[in-house]
C-alpha cells in the first residue's frame, strides 16, 4: 500500500511531468492565464491521462507484445489516446456545459499533449504492471493539475504587479516557470528511487 | 507474417474505437441550436481566430445570439456575409464593406489646390508636394488610412482600389459553396 502511495507522490512531486520531465508545456503556458480554466484543464487532463495510461497498458500487453508488433507502439498509443480524448470531450459536453465552454478549443488539444503519450511510453519503459501504470498516470496527472493551478495563481498575481514593461506578459511568465521548476527540483531530496 | 498481424490488429483497433465513438456520440449527443450548426457549416472552419473568438463555433454562437456583426469573418469575405445575411434574416449594406483588396488614396489633379493639409496628416509620408503645387500620392507607401481624405477641403483626394498589374495579379479566391 505504502509502495503505491510512494509511487503517486513520487510521480506527482519528485518526477513532476511538467517541471522536471518538461512534458506537456503547451497547456502549461497556454491555459494558465486564469485559475478556473487551469483547474478545468487539469481535471480534464487527469481524466484523460489516467484512462489513457490504463488503455495503453492493455493495448501494450494484450495486443502489441503477444503479436510482436511493439514497433507500432507510438501509432497505437496515439490512436487510443485520441479516442479517449474524443470520449472525454463528449462526456464533458454532455455533463458540464460550463466546463466545456471554459476549456473550449483546448480540449481537443489534450490529444497532442505530450504528457499523455509520454506517460504511456514511460509505463512501458519502467515495466509497470497494470495497477502501477494506472497509479503512475494518475500521479502524473495530479502533478500536472497541481502545477497548472500553482502557475495560474502566480500569473493571476503577476497580472496585477508592476512588472517592468520589458518583461510584462510572456517573458515574466517564462521566468516564473523557470523558478517554479527550480523549486520543484528541491523535491528530489524527498525520495530517491 | 508479423506485418499481417500488424495490419489486422491496427485495422481492428481503428474500427473498434471508431465504432464505439460513433455509438457514444449517438448516446451523448447534446441538442444544440440547429441554427448555430447551420451558421457554423457556412463558416470557413479554419479556426483562425481573426474574429477574436477562439474558433468558428463560438463565433457562430455569437452570430446567432446577435452579439457579433455578420461581417466579423475576414477569410469568409463578402460571399459569407451575403449567405449569413440570407440565413439570419439581417439586411446588410454591402457597399460599406469593402472586399479584401487594398485601397489607396489618389489626388484628383484638376481640383487640388496645393493646400498641404493632406501631407501633414499622412502617417507614412506617402504624399509628396509643396505649397501651391499639385500633390501626388506614392501608392506603394499609402496604407489606406483615409486621414487625408477627411482633411481635403476640395474633396480631390479619393480612395481607389489598387489597380491590378501583372506584378501583383493573383488567382481569384475560390467561391464559398452555396
Amino acid at each position: 500500500m505504502s509502495e503505491y502511495l510512494l509511487l503517486i507522490l513520487g510521480t506527482a512531486l519528485v518526477n513532476n511531468v511538467v517541471l522536471v520531465k518538461f512534458l506537456g508545456l503547451c497547456p502549461f503556458m497556454g491555459v494558465s492565464n486564469k485559475l478556473d480554466s487551469a483547474l478545468g484543464m487539469g481535471l480534464a487532463t487527469t481524466f484523460v491521462l489516467t484512462l489513457a495510461a490504463a488503455a495503453s497498458w492493455v493495448l501494450e500487453h494484450r495486443l502489441l507484445q503477444p503479436y510482436g508488433i511493439e514497433f507500432l507502439r507510438v501509432l497505437g498509443f496515439i490512436l487510443v489516446i485520441a479516442a479517449v480524448v474524443q470520449f472525454t470531450e463528449m462526456i464533458i459536453h454532455k455533463t458540464s456545459p460550463v466546463l466545456y465552454q471554459v476549456l473550449g478549443i483546448f480540449l481537443p488539444l489534450i490529444t497532442t499533449n505530450c504528457a499523455v503519450l509520454g506517460v504511456a511510453l514511460l509505463n512501458v519503459q519502467e515495466r509497470f504492471n497494470f495497477i502501477q501504470s494506472l497509479l503512475f498516470g494518475f500521479g502524473a496527472a495530479l502533478g500536472f493539475t497541481l502545477v497548472m493551478v500553482l502557475f495560474a495563481g502566480l500569473r493571476e498575481r503577476l497580472a496585477l504587479m508592476a512588472v517592468p514593461a520589458l518583461f510584462s506578459g510572456t517573458p515574466i511568465a517564462f521566468i516564473t516557470a523557470g523558478i517554479l521548476s527550480l523549486s520543484f527540483m528541491g523535491f528530489a531530496g524527498l525520495y530517491t528511487k | 507474417m508479423v506485418i499481417f498481424s500488424a495490419i489486422i490488429i491496427l485495422t481492428g483497433l481503428g474500427l473498434a474505437l471508431g465504432l464505439s465513438l460513433g455509438i457514444a456520440g449517438k448516446y451523448l449527443k447534446v441538442e444544440a441550436d440547429p441554427l448555430v450548426e447551420r451558421v457554423e457549416a457556412l463558416m470557413p472552419g479554419s479556426q483562425c481566430g481573426q474574429c477574436s473568438f477562439p474558433g468558428c463555433r463560438p463565433a457562430a454562437e455569437a452570430l446567432v445570439a446577435g452579439s457579433a456583426p455578420i461581417t466579423l469573418c475576414p477569410p469568409g469575405g463578402s460571399a459569407l456575409v451575403e449567405q449569413l445575411a440570407k440565413l439570419l434574416g439581417v439586411t446588410v449594406d454591402l457597399s460599406q464593406t469593402r472586399d479584401l483588396e487594398p485601397w489607396v488614396a489618389r489626388v484628383g489633379e484638376d481640383t487640388c489646390t496645393g493646400c498641404t493639409r493632406c501631407f501633414k496628416v499622412c502617417p507614412t509620408d506617402a504624399i509628396v508636394g509643396a505649397p501651391k503645387q499639385i500633390h501626388a500620392v506614392v501608392a506603394d507607401a499609402c496604407i489606406g488610412c483615409e486621414k487625408c481624405v477627411n482633411v481635403c477641403p476640395t474633396e480631390c483626394l479619393q480612395m481607389h482600389p489598387v489597380e491590378v498589374t501583372l506584378r501583383d495579379w493573383r488567382w481569384p479566391r475560390p467561391l464559398a459553396a452555396a
